[in-house]
């Protein structure tokens, strides 16, 4: 870790925002996470996500449970709002919160221990509920904060620090979040950018439930030969299917794929999503036959990449409750607390 | 693109811009540091070691370190790199200890130095250590060339100047002054083993104008007139003064003119502001004592009535920027315009000119009247002859005067050992150490201070403008000096990858607050400036490049704003990146063995 603050001089050229904002406006306080630590490089994508998307920072509410990836929240995104919540339990306070106001972008943080062990049943249901989120998972396969247990998304067979191997099935977030009804699922690396960035970036564009499961390296507990969560194994071993590549509605199209592999998708704020195919047979949009692509090369050891399933046209929860169009805190007293006359109106309406 | 190759001693020299800038290769860094640290004798020996004349050149350098200063880029004003200088100076210890010892037996051999500028007594303090018997020149009272004779009080005190010439001349340089010299053959026939020509550019240039032959006494050469007041043969001057010219001799001139009782004085230049030849600050000083500086004004003609100075005639233009971006005058449409004055300081430029070296010597002169010298030696046509300063090139400044003389100094040890001048020439060298001291630990202040540059106190103007040789700038304090000193970036302390340990997490990349750092594909010089998180479009600045990752990309660290704030090292887990403090090692005799 650093105890220096990153000085706040920046490039004389760096790009400003619709906003007239830099990235380093979208920046946290330094980070006290190891030097190396892939989670710190899913934040800076973060930060620059947010900023080439030109929303104010105010505009987002990042919550978290417990580990090192639930504590980089801090180091992003200073001037938004946050909620540090108790291990595993970042989806019970996302929900309350974009519930609660629909028009704030709502980024739950979370490590694979938070999601995969204690909060798994937290994780299934605010799938299942399509909270209109981001939901990230730092994944490293290892509770990284208490010094490098495995976790359940660690591949059986591969061993800790120690050379002793994991004797168990490993959970593998992403294939649940699309058995479980999540219309953006995605996987990605820390190491690399140019993938993630512009993921993070649909994702938040999405409107229903965005999970991008990040594979992002423990440099301290679980960087070492026998991991399949190294910088070194990863990069071996990952192959994108679906590059995606986010275009805001005023901008111009450069990217220039192949015919034929590519398809244009447009999202809800007039932008358009571009999904190149680089596994030419793969169908983003049908979820068996994602399913059976990313667990059987799985079983091969691969770690398949890229945006793996989308549904533009799902329903998120405010859609199936069919809730105000306003969120709570701009409601007066009399809407919010209507009053005993009115409950006794519900309540008769249930005779 | 080919990696980097960082053991090339220029490569990391060159990213400590100031000192790269540096005539004399000043390690800047390094005394700003010692000044931080209260060690001003130390600061001021290192400086004293480069550049000779610390204290006179923390007033009056011309600074070529300043716009160089990386601070410039990454914020907007350079570091107080010359008035630094003085802070150390002004608080030095005694420097005795310090300073080399002269040996009483001497080797044998006899050198003559011509002229007791800079250039010279720098060639003298050189040798003298070597154990050479040095006998130095000059028509004037004293040594010390234009610091002397030119530069003004009120810029440069006396006491300071003669302290730093008694350093050398009480070394044991054998002194001659009174004495002009007349002929160079006459030098040779007194049997010197070589000579060094360090009689500077003497000679002002005038304007021949109509009018100009009648008001000739009412005309007075700038560098003349300087150094007429120098030596107390001028005290005063009345009446209307305009001073013609835009360099720095016209803005001392108009500065003593205020100071000698000129009724009024004005600066009136042929050219734009932004073009004149005079520091910004030297620009600066003059106008806010009042005088004004008046531009785009080419002279026409001398008015006079019945032989006396009436005034002068000037065409008004217009600069105007051509699409090639040079700048043109234009006629402006407007009248001439007439300037009432009594007196003229012509300010217009300097020449080389030694009409005492006669031609058939064996000193070949080119078409501009300066010598024929080889640039790396400074030696001239005659093997036994070497040139430094302003003699040699023209009109330059202190500064280069002890650049010159460092290189002179080398090659007449090297002719006078009978060694070869090229072939046993000492090169530079560079040194990298690690500054890492513990985790979070380095040893330099790594952190980066956000602070504006400080100004300098000034003397109170109304008792300045009335007294010659009270010093204007007050410079520094010890605690102003010590908040200066922590503006500095330390680009000595150099960010050094080492590919094979790094395992490209992005670390580096993330925590860089200048986006210096990108991991990419490998691709030509050209293209690779582009392709990075923040394009790099300085080509002055280098690009740093380096192969041998596993991913098979290439690491490219954009020298151009670069804070060395160690973060990147602070955050690699692994040291891929160190920060390395480099010393470069500039030659100079004594300090190598050359046999
Ligand atoms: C008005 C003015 C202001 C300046 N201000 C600055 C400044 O602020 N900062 C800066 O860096 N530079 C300044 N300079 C330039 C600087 O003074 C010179 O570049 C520098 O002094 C050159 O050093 P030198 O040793 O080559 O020659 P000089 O300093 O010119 O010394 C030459 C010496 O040779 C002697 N000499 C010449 N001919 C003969 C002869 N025939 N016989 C005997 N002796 C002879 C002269 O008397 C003189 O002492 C200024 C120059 C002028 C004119
Ligand atoms: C209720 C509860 N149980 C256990 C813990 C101890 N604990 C803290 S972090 C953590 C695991 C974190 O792992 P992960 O979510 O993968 O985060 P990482 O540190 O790897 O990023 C555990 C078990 C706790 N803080 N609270
Ligand atoms: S322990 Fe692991 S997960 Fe936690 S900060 Fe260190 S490297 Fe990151
Ligand atoms: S910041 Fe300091 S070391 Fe860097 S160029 Fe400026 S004075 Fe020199
Ligand atoms: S020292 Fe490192 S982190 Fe700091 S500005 Fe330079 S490259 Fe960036
Ligand atoms: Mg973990």
């Amino acid at each position: 870790m650093t105890f220096v603050a990153k000085p706040a001089v920046h490039h004389p050229r760096l790009p400003v925002n619709d906003l007239g904002l830099t990235r380093r406006d979208y920046e946290g306080s330094v980070s006290t996470l190891c030097a190396g630590c892939g989670h710190d490089s899913v934040s800076a994508a973060i930060v620059q996500a947010c900023a080439e998307l030109s929303i104010p920072p105010h505009r987002f509410a990042k919550i978290s449970g417990i580990g090192c990836s639930s504590k980089t929240p801090s180091y992003f995104l200073n001037r938004s709002h946050g909620f540090n919540s108790v291990h595993g339990r970042m989806p019970s306070v996302a929900t309350g919160a974009n519930l609660a106001n629909k028009e704030l972008y709502t980024i739950g943080i979370s490590g694979d221990g938070d999601s995969a062990s204690i909060g798994l049943g937290q994780f299934a249901h605010i799938v299942r509920r399509r909270i209109n989120m981001l939901y990230i998972v730092d994944n490293n396969g290892t509770y990284g904060l208490t010094k490098g247990q495995f976790s359940a998304t660690n591949d059986k067979g591969s061993t800790n620090k120690r050379g002793a191997p994991n004797l168990y099935e490993a959970i593998d977030l992403v294939s649940m979040a699309i058995q479980l009804g999540a219309s953006f699922v995605a996987r990605s690396f820390s190491g690399d950018k140019k993938q993630l960035v512009p993921l993070i970036k649909a994702g938040l564009m999405h409107h229903g439930m965005a999970f991008i499961d990040v594979v992002s390296p423990c440099v301290a507990f679980n960087n070492h030969n026998g991991s399949t969560k190294s910088y070194e194994y990863v990069r071996k071993h990952s192959e994108t299917v679906v590059a995606a590549d986010y275009v805001p509605a005023a901008r111009e199209i450069t990217a220039d794929y192949a015919p034929g592999t590519t398809e244009r998708v447009s999202m809800p704020d007039g932008s358009t999503l571009h999904l190149y195919k680089v596994a030419e047979d793969y169908d983003p949009h049908n979820r068996v036959e994602a399913l059976h692509y990313v667990q059987s090369r799985q079983e091969r050891g691969e770690v398949v990449t890229g945006l793996l399933y989308l549904d533009p046209a799902a329903m998120d929860c405010h859609d199936i409750l069919n809730t105000l169009d306003t969120p709570l805190n701009q409601l007066g007293t009399g809407e919010l607390c209507p009053g005993s006359s009115a409950l006794t109106a519900i309540n008769e309406s249930f005779r | 693109m080919k990696p980097t190759n960082i053991l090339d001693p220029n490569y990391f020299h060159k990213v400590v811009d100031c000192q790269w800038a540096c005539p004399a290769h000043t390690p800047v860094p390094e005394y700003i540091r010692l000044i931080a640290q209260e060690r001003y004798t130390e600061a001021y020996m290192l400086n004293w070691d480069s550049n000779v004349f610390p204290g006179v050149l923390g007033r009056t350098c011309d600074r070529p370190c300043e716009p160089a200063c990386r601070r410039v880029r990454t914020e907007e004003k350079p570091v107080a790199i010359c008035r630094l200088k003085r802070v150390a100076a002004d608080n030095k210890g005694d420097v005795t200890p310090w300073l080399p010892r002269v040996p009483t037996t001497k080797n044998g051999k006899k050198v003559a130095l011509l002229g007791a500028g800079p250039a010279s007594l720098a060639v003298a303090r050189d040798l003298m250590p070597m154990g050479y018997e040095v006998h130095v020149f000059d028509k004037d009272p004293g040594g010390g060339g234009m610091m002397r004779s030119q530069i003004p009080a009120f810029r440069l005190p006396e006491a300071v100047l003669d302290e730093e010439v008694n350093l050398i001349l009480d070394m044991g340089v054998q002194t001659h002054f009174n004495h002009p010299i007349t002929s160079m053959k006459a030098m040779l026939d007194l049997g010197y083993d070589a000579y060094f020509v360090g009689t500077g550019a003497p000679r002002g240039r005038d304007l021949d104008l109509p009018g100009r032959k009648e008001v000739d006494a009412h005309v007075s050469i700038g560098i003349d007139w300087l150094s007429s007041v120098a030596f107390g043969h001028t005290t005063g001057i009345s009446g209307k003064v305009i001073v013609m010219g835009g360099g720095n001799t016209a803005m001392d001139c108009c500065r003593t003119a205020v100071r000698l009782g000129a009724e009024s004085v004005k600066v009136i230049v042929r050219s734009a502001f932004e073009v004149m030849k005079a520091s910004p600050w030297e620009k600066e000083d003059a106008m806010a004592e009042g005088i004004p500086i008046i531009n785009n004004r080419p002279p026409k003609e001398f008015v006079h009535e019945n032989g006396k100075l009436k005034g002068i005639v000037f065409e008004v233009v217009k600069p105007v920027y051509g699409e090639d971006g040079r700048l043109r005058y234009e006629p402006s449409g407007e009248p001439d315009e007439y300037v009432e004055c009594d007196h003229v300081l012509m300010a217009i430029g300097q020449e080389n000119h030694c009409p005492w070296i006669e031609r058939d010597i064996g000193i070949e002169f080119d078409k501009w009247d300066c010598p024929v010298l080889d640039e790396v030696t400074l030696q001239s046509t005659h093997p036994q002859i070497f040139f430094g300063g302003d003699a040699a090139f023209g009109p330059e400044n202190i500064i280069w005067a002890s650049a010159h003389a460092h290189k002179a100094a080398i090659s007449m040890h090297l002719f006078l050992q009978g060694k070869d001048l090229h072939a046993d020439r000492p090169p530079e060298h560079l040194n990298l150490v690690s500054a890492k001291m513990g985790v979070h630990e380095w040893a330099y202040d790594s952190r980066h201070d956000p602070s504006a540059r400080h100004l300098v106190p000034h003397a109170d103007r109304d008792k300045a403008l009335h007294d010659l040789k009270l010093e204007v700038e007050l410079g520094f304090d010890r605690k102003l000096g010590a908040q200066e000193a922590q503006r500095c970036l330390n680009c000595d302390v150099q960010t050094v990858f080492t590919p094979k340990l790094c395992i490209e997490c992005d670390a580096c990349v993330d925590i860089c607050p200048m986006d210096c750092i990108t991991f990419t594909a490998d691709a030509e010089e050209i293209d690779l400036r582009q392709n990075l998180t923040a394009p790099a479009l300085n080509p002055e600045q280098a690009i740093y490049v380096a192969d041998g990752l596993k991913t098979g990309r290439v690491m490219v660290k954009d020298e151009d704003v670069c804070l060395h704030c160690g973060l990147c090292a602070e955050r690699c887990p692994t040291n891929a990146w160190d920060m390395q403090r480099s010393v470069v090692h500039i030659p100079q005799v004594g300090n190598y063995s050359a046999g």
